[in-house]
């Protein structure tokens, strides 16, 4: 699940019969700190979420799941709406883990 | 889900027997703003979209959720034609 800004709604007449009656929600995904994270998505809401509101979602096949027995074609879902959230403030939170470099000596080898 | 606008059309005659019969759309995923992200994808449209039009694409074991399209081996479906996209930045 991801942390998201609703940052517009999608209109669309004509649709998949699973998904008449759904609204339609464009979502920026946001970092705990509240910092944009890559690109815009459609999500499906399943809480009653509008514009300017902090949300989280789901994605993949479970997010169809809020809405059973109902089959919903939709890989994100907002599922919940953010009163707020808090960050360790202490700093104890462990450090973000460097993406682990490929070993060049193979090709070192190689190349002699 | 994405959005996306359509860009071409695929024939194929040779595919799986499973596909027979769907329509399968090159489709160009784009931001709200509709500028283009990223390299177009290839989805079965479900909801007759022509060219050019900005469709919702559904995508994942998701795509198979669409009208028809349970057991077919596909990962990316239309599933709406946009009729608008409101953001903040574009109001």
């Amino acid at each position: 699940m991801h942390l998201a800004q609703v940052i517009g709604t999608v209109v669309a007449t004509i649709k998949d019969p699973g998904l008449a009656g759904r609204t339609f929600l464009v979502l920026q995904p946001l970092s705990p700190e509240r910092e944009s994270v890559g690109v815009p998505l459609v999500a499906v809401d399943s809480v009653g979420a509008g514009r300017g509101e902090e949300v989280f979602f789901v994605r993949g096949r479970e997010a169809s799941f809020p809405f059973l027995p109902a089959a919903v074609p939709t890989d994100a879902s907002v599922i919940g709406i953010c009163d707020h959230w808090s960050l360790d403030a202490s700093g104890s939170r462990p450090p973000r883990r460097k993406p682990r470099r490929r070993s060049s000596r193979a090709t070192v080898k190689g190349q002699s | 889900m994405i959005l996306g606008k359509v860009v071409g059309t695929i024939v194929a005659t040779r595919k799986d027997e499973r596909l027979v019969g769907s329509t399968l759309l090159l489709v160009q995923p784009v931001l709200p703003d509709g500028e283009a992200r990223g390299g177009p994808i290839v989805a079965v449209d479900t909801v007759d979209a022509g060219a050019a039009e900005t469709v919702l694409v559904v995508s994942g074991s998701s795509a198979r959720m669409a009208a028809g399209q349970a057991d077919r081996p596909i990962d990316a479906a239309i599933i709406g034609i946009v009729d608008v996209v409101s953001t903040n930045e574009a109001s």
